[in-house]
């Protein structure tokens, strides 16, 4: 089943003074349970591409459809509560609320959502286990490393179910063993919930795990492999 | 809602040093303003209790249009009604009938208008202490034909205990009044008018000089708290019928308001100024707050919580950071005040000599009225709210994407 559908995406940033163009005619189709990664040097586009199929920016020409539906036609209210409800974020740093708990930090998403209190505390603990942090759980963010922090994230990322979740250089602040180690708890996720990740990085060993191999070069995809044969055909 | 209040409570003391130091200079500015107020509202009360027991009463009774024509023939008949009136409130502590009117005092060389006013001695020392200004020769006693003369008087007529004074005047609906009077005593009233122009004389001596028997111009009534004042006015408004009125003191003294108001205004503006200085401290606190915050708004946003609701935090945290002032300061400046409350700072020297001779107890007053407190609350909170339009502005333009980059 296609969740996400990217038809002919352009971006121009700056359009009326400096113009730079940072994505160009991009089309791509992801499919439920992906486990995908955007690869390519620094500058080629990868954050522009995961913020505009996360709502989160416009693009100047093109067409985003989540499970059918066309997100840059929302409005501002309406794209944001489908974010909230469809659409999971990591980002490089700062992603945690400093001043809260993980636990806090995980069931807050939920709160936004208007989740019962029963429903909150038995899914953040199911994530907090999920993600390897139950001794941590009281703990704020100053207390973890960045590796765990990172874990926080994927799993506040998780908490209001979404279809699917992007993460924009994950692991770009960690060091390999703590990257790898994201990587394998993102990866069991994947197999065990079967929750599509997209993620952008320009790490090989991280891009080795993908199932599929999107490279994109000064904005446009210029490669785009499936590596084993779990997924279909798209 | 409870976690807003807690993320907004957390926030605030992630930069402990600032916030302590925010909240500090609310801290003092409310202590310094409630210590200010407290002293003002301490002195406005003195200046009232002043004139109130050195001459107006709470409230007085006359025949209705004397107050604007304070003559003889506005005066009205003593017979009991009123006496009898007055004793079923017990608010009522202390009454006292007064006949009050001008003539000409003469003694051996000298001529004088002045004013006439006639009392039931113990009555009316009960009210305005009369007998504690006395400083030559004696108080009335009942039925004493004597009279007593402000001190400036005195002098001006060169008279003292012992002499006599001539009153020569009109008495009721035009007839003669003429009379001899022993001298009792010398007071020092407070008021200088008084002081040059009092003659007190027992009242039911008076009433025969003007030939005026049972008559009254005034009945001066005392009540056992100010704040009674007008609910008793208006029952006995109720019950006295038309051809009496009832006036409170604050009727009786609007120069002496008006004064105390606009000595407030003055206050007002001092305090405005304080609290200005102290909001711009807050407001730049805030915006280093917001500013310092940006990509974690972006953060926020961008997972799915609405604007309108990180909007909320911010002012919450803005309201956090002033109030939690504001309480420490009413709650350091509530022993403070009530310390001075009972222990008020004396004046000595020339300053103490000013306020006794105008009829001031010679001491700095502090009150604890509620408003002392409550005003220092409500000016920080409004504004606070008012330094709260400075996050709404700055996190409505806030673009998710910028603020994910910056
Ligand atoms: N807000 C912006 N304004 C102007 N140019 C931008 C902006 N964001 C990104 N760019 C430019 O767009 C191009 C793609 O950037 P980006 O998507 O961040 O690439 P990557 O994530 O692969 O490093 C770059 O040339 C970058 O300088
Ligand atoms: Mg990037």
């Amino acid at each position: 089943m296609n969740i996400i559908e990217i038809k002919g995406i352009s971006k121009t940033y700056d359009k009326d003074t400096m113009p730079v163009q940072a994505l160009n005619g991009i089309d791509l189709v992801f499919q439920d349970g992906e486990f995908a990664s955007i690869v390519g040097p620094s500058g080629s586009g990868k954050t522009t591409l995961l913020n505009i199929i996360g709502g989160l920016d416009d693009p100047t020409e093109g067409n985003v459809l989540i499970d059918g539906i066309n997100i840059t036609s929302l409005s501002g209210h309406s794209k944001t509560a489908f974010r909230l409800k469809n659409i999971g974020f990591v980002f490089q740093s700062f992603n945690l609320i400093p001043v809260l708990t993980v636990r806090e930090n995980i069931e807050f998403i939920m709160q936004l959502q208007g989740a019962s209190k029963q429903g909150r505390l038995s899914r953040t603990d199911e994530l907090i286990e999920a993600v390897g942090l139950v001794d941590k759980k009281n703990c704020r963010p100053n207390k973890l490393s960045g590796g765990q922090q990172q874990r926080v994230a994927v799993a506040r990322a998780l908490a209001s179910k979404p279809k699917f979740i992007l993460a924009d250089e994950p692991t770009a602040n960690l060091d390999s063993k703590s990257a790898e180690n994201l990587l394998d708890i993102m990866e069991k996720l994947n197999k065990e919930e079967n929750i599509t990740f997209i993620f952008s990085t320009h790490d090989a060993r991280v891009m080795k795990k993908a199932r599929r191999i999107i490279t994109i070069e000064d904005g446009k995809v210029i490669d785009d492999v499936i590596k084993d044969k779990i997924m279909p055909e798209s | 809602m409870k976690f807003y209040f807690i993320l907004a409570w957390r926030n605030i003391w992630r930069n402990k040093r600032r916030t302590l130091i925010t909240t500090a200079s609310v801290f003092f500015g409310v202590l310094l303003s409630a210590f200010m107020s407290s002293m003002q509202e301490g002195s406005y009360d003195q200046y009232i209790r002043a004139i109130v027991n050195s001459y107006s009463g709470h409230i007085q009774i006359h025949r209705k249009g004397y107050w604007n024509d304070k003559i003889i023939n506005n005066s009205f008949l003593n017979d009991g009604n009123i006496d009898s009136l007055l004793h079923r409130f017990p608010e009522v502590t202390i009454y006292s009938p007064r006949f009050e009117t001008f003539c000409l005092a003469s003694s051996e060389d000298v001529t004088k208008g002045v004013m006439i006013l006639g009392i039931e001695p113990l009555a009316e020392d009960k009210i305005t202490n009369i007998s504690v200004k006395l400083y030559q020769g004696e108080y009335l006693k009942k039925g004493d034909n004597g009279v007593i003369l402000g001190s400036r008087l005195a002098q001006f007529m060169k008279i003292g205990p012992g002499d006599t004074l001539v009153l020569i005047g009109q008495g009721y609906h035009g007839s003669g009044a003429a009379g001899k009077y022993p001298v009792r005593g010398i007071i020092k009233h407070p008021s200088p008018e008084l002081d040059r122009t009092l003659v007190c004389m027992e009242l039911q001596h008076c009433q025969e000089l003007f030939s005026a028997p049972d008559l009254l111009t005034s009945m001066v009534i005392m009540v056992n708290d100010n704040e009674k004042t007008l609910p008793i006015k208006m029952a006995l408004t109720e019950s006295l019928g038309d051809d009496l009125e009832v006036i409170d003191w604050m009727q009786m003294n609007q120069l002496l308001l008006k004064q105390i108001d606009s000595d407030r205004a003055q206050g007002v503006i001092t305090k405005g100024i304080l609290y200005m200085i102290i909001a711009f401290g807050i407001l730049g606190t805030v915006i280093m707050m917001v500013a310092e915050r940006t990509k974690e708004f972006g953060v926020i946003l961008a997972v799915g919580m609405k604007k309108r609701k990180l909007i909320t935090i911010i002012i919450l945290e803005t309201i956090f950071m002033g109030m939690t002032g504001v309480i420490t300061g009413v709650a350091a400046s509530i022993p403070l005040l009530y310390y001075f409350l009972y222990n008020p700072i004396p004046f000595t020297g020339q300053a103490a000599e000013m306020m006794l001779q105008m009829g001031f107890e010679p001491a700095m007053y502090f009150s604890m009225a509620p408003s002392v407190f409550y005003e220092q609350a409500l000016t920080i909170f409004i504004f606070t709210l008012v330094i709260g339009i400075y996050p709404i502005f700055n996190i409505r333009k806030l673009q998710i994407m910028k603020a994910l980059r910056s």
